[in-house]
């Protein structure tokens, strides 16, 4: 049955990572700006969860995991976007363990932190153009590349890149293959400096004649196949969860810049009246209500993308849907409010330029929303890639 | 618990409902469009789906299932999908007919329910739009003053959807402290009844305007009786009816163009494989879809009995831009051939605008 309420079992967890998310925004200015991670062990956090009470494992009346998960990265990035720590876990390339990885492999590299390198200086959008090679010698693949915009890739224990291993055959020569840290010749130069997530380790790999088993390539498929995408297409399954995630991510910060400048209204004596006709509203909350909307919009899609994966509900289109609107919705939103509360809001007093700043990043990663726009309209006209780029 | 899912009950009345747009709606829009009228057999069909009378209780002799502003939402869409205009009219008597179920008195509703569940199809009417500039739903200028036990209604309301037929006219007037709503008999003293209005859009439905010189309404025909009740929410529930109908609209014009940017070819290919077509496609649709989720969250709050007002709020502010945006690039996308009355889209893009400026006219 359509609902929209949260039950009080999933009210209680979300405050609960809602409250540690705060705790960590007390932190967010100091590491943004020493370009660092925060560290685990916050004493205020750990007090927090030390005090906080067990939430009951949600039932099965209760909203439906991927809901919630959804729901929960929210809140967390609500706090800031600094709070990723490894409460996360691991990292994009354990997502693509589990999609294209044998059960062995899992296995053997599931606990350590992965990151994903697809990106080259040259190749973003289009990964049918990776020019890092592998090629194999022996019982060993000999890896050669650069890879650039790599999440997480400081302090990732493995990665999962992206290595054609044919370069004549294009889209069908790509192949992931997984890339310990240690391994000799690859290294890590160094870490990229961007607009907003500073705290987030974004990390630049240099593959030079590196050597892994070959038992390395995951899936274990070497074979090329003959038709357009067999195994890219394996690849790009990744993302039908992690496309929903990055835009509640995204909508987090959003919100919370949502909620800044609602407060600052209020405190300038503006009322919020849902009720009141355009005749009678300020511009500032006429502007803040549209906005709103926006968030408002923007969140349900996310929310019924992640309601399908839970369904086991086919949600390639959805899950494009969603992060094509949240990567658009959050430019629009917290560029807005910084327009609302003018000078204030580009003060570095306050968090708001940064969370502008930092959801910048959500229409570029994970697939640009020119991309996820491809993505929809080959959907909808029923285009191949060949016939719609 | 947060669900997208559909009842079974839901699906099959989305399902009946979109058959029903395309066999019955769809072939004759264009000419209720031009000829500014809807044909009475339209009427007596969509009548015969019980869409009115299914939510009314049994023993004022309706079907007695249980209200849902959901699935009215639900159907509303595949109504506007058929056509705006006719969806209106198809669901202008039920609006009337809900608001007497959900906020009546047992006299009100002993009185006026009957009327809605007999074989033929019955008009009345939400009167809330008035024709001044700027209008506010909640500040109208029509007032009720308190005379005696009951009150005298003065104002100009327009927009009345089949006024030309409608027996009774629940009027939203402000009474000096809040809102109410008055039920207001066709042959009521002091009511003058103008029209048809000659509209921008949904022309096929008749509309007309409520001159109300010193009505007197007793307080029985106050609704809600003594108590008055919720206006602010029967009007929430106004909005996210009209965002359902935008909904299927929009869904229209999105379905309209796919087919034809993929025949149209210019400078070598189709035009729907040039970006600046498919992007523009790829956002209506995204579009559509948050309008969608938006209504049926503030019909999901009018259903729980919860505040409506701020979603329904969001749901409207939202989907009277984003339906005009679309209607209007669906105009686009036809060129100049969207310019010509031959095709559907110039239609859609008139009642966009319509509908997006509406209060009132139908509800969950």
């Amino acid at each position: 049955m359509i609902d929209f309420t949260l039950t009080e079992n999933d009210k209680a967890q979300l405050a609960r990572t809602r409250a540690e998310a705060l705790i960590c925004r007390k932190y967010a200015r100091e590491y943004e700006e020493r370009e660092e991670l925060p560290p685990d062990e916050l004493p205020e956090r750990k007090e927090f969860l030390a005090s906080v009470e067990v939430v009951p494992e949600p039932g099965p009346d209760d909203s439906p995991r991927p809901v919630m998960m959804a729901l929960h990265a929210m809140g967390m990035y609500w706090g800031d976007y600094s709070i990723r720590l490894k409460q996360t876990g691991g990292g994009l390339g354990n997502a693509a363990l589990t999609a294209a990885g044998t059960k062995e492999q899992q296995e053997k590299w599931g606990h350590l932190t992965l990151s994903m390198a697809i990106t080259e200086p040259g190749c973003g959008s289009d990964p049918s153009m990776v020019q890092c090679t592998a090629e194999l010698d022996g019982d060993e693949w000999v890896i050669n590349g650069e890879k650039i915009f790599v999440t997480t890739g400081i302090r990732a224990q493995g990665a999962v890149i992206w290595a054609t291993i044919d370069k004549s055959a294009g889209r069908a020569g790509i192949k992931s293959f997984l890339v310990e840290r240690g391994t000799p010749g690859f290294e890590v130069p160094y870490k990229e400096k961007k607009l907003g997530i500073r705290s987030d380790d974004t990390a630049v790999y240099l593959f030079k004649d590196c050597r892994i088993p070959r038992e390395n390539l995951l899936g274990l498929n070497e074979e090329i196949p003959k038709k357009s995408s067999g195994g890219f297409r394996g690849v790009m399954k990744t993302f039908n969860m992690t496309r929903p995630m990055t835009a509640a991510m995204g909508l987090g910060l959003a919100e919370a810049a949502l909620d800044f400048t609602r407060e600052q209204l209020e405190e300038a004596g503006f009322e919020i009246d849902y009720g009141a006709g355009l005749g009678t509203l300020p511009a500032a909350v006429e502007k803040f209500i549209r906005l709103e909307a926006i968030f408002e919009a923007s969140v349900l899609d996310t929310l019924q993308c992640v309601w399908l994966a839970g369904q086991g509900k086919p949600n390639n289109m959805e899950s494009s849907v969603c992060k094509a609107h949240a990567g658009s919705a959050v430019r629009v939103i917290t560029q807005g409010c910084i327009e609302i509360l003018g000078p204030m809001g580009a003060s570095r007093e306050h968090l708001l330029e940064k969370w502008m700043r930092d959801c910048r990043i959500t229409d570029i990663y994970e697939g640009t929303g020119e991309i996820q726009r491809l993505i929809i309209a080959r959907g909808m006209l029923e285009y191949t890639r060949a016939e719609l780029s | 618990m947060i669900s997208f899912g559909l009842s079974e009950e839901q699906e099959i009345v989305r399902d009946t409902l979109k058959e029903f747009a395309d066999e019955a709606m769809r072939p004759i829009a264009r000419d209720c469009d031009e000829e500014a009228s809807i044909p009475q057999d339209f009427l007596d069909t969509v009548w015969e789906l019980g869409l009115t009378s299914t939510q009314i209780p049994e023993e004022h002799g309706g079907g007695g299932e249980s209200r849902s502003p959901v699935t009215n939402a639900i159907l509303l869409e595949e109504l506007g999908y058929g056509d705006a205009s006719l969806a209106v009219a198809a669901m202008a008597p039920s609006a009337f007919a809900n608001a007497i179920v959900d906020h009546g008195t047992e006299d009100q509703q002993k009185r006026l329910l009957p009327l809605f569940c007999t074989e033929k199809f019955h008009a009345a009417s939400l009167a809330v739009a008035e024709p001044g500039a700027v209008f506010d739903a909640l500040k109208p200028r029509t007032l009720a003053e308190p005379k005696g036990d009951g009150f005298v209604l003065s104002g100009v309301k327009s927009f009345v959807p089949l006024g030309d037929r409608a027996s009774h006219f629940l009027v939203v007037a402000a009474n000096g402290e809040g809102l109410d709503a008055f039920i207001v008999p066709r042959e009521a003293g002091g009511l003058r009844i103008s029209g048809p209005e000659k509209n921008l859009g949904l022309r096929g439905l008749t509309t007309v305007s409520l001159e109300l010189e010193r009505v007197e309404v007793p307080q029985a025909d106050r609704l809600g009786g003594q108590a008055g009740c919720d206006v602010r929410n029967l009007l929430a529930g106004s909005r996210a009816a009209l965002c359902a109908v935008m909904v299927g609209l929009s869904r229209g014009v999105v379905a309209e163009c796919v087919p034809y940017a993929k025949d149209r070819v210019a400078f070598g290919e189709a035009i729907a494989k040039k970006q600046s077509i498919a992007f523009r496609l790829a956002e209506m649709h995204i579009e559509t879809e948050s309008m969608r989720w938006l209504t049926w969250k503030a019909a999901s709050f009018v259903e729980k009995g919860l505040d409506a007002v701020k979603p329904a709020h969001l749901a409207r502010s939202y989907a009277a831009e984003k339906c005009m945006w679309i209607a209007d690039n669906g105009v686009q996308v036809f060129g100049g051939h969207g310019y010509i009355r031959d095709n559907p889209v110039e239609m859609w893009f008139r009642n966009a605008r319509t509908l997006g400026v509406l209060e009132g006219m139908i509800g969950v």
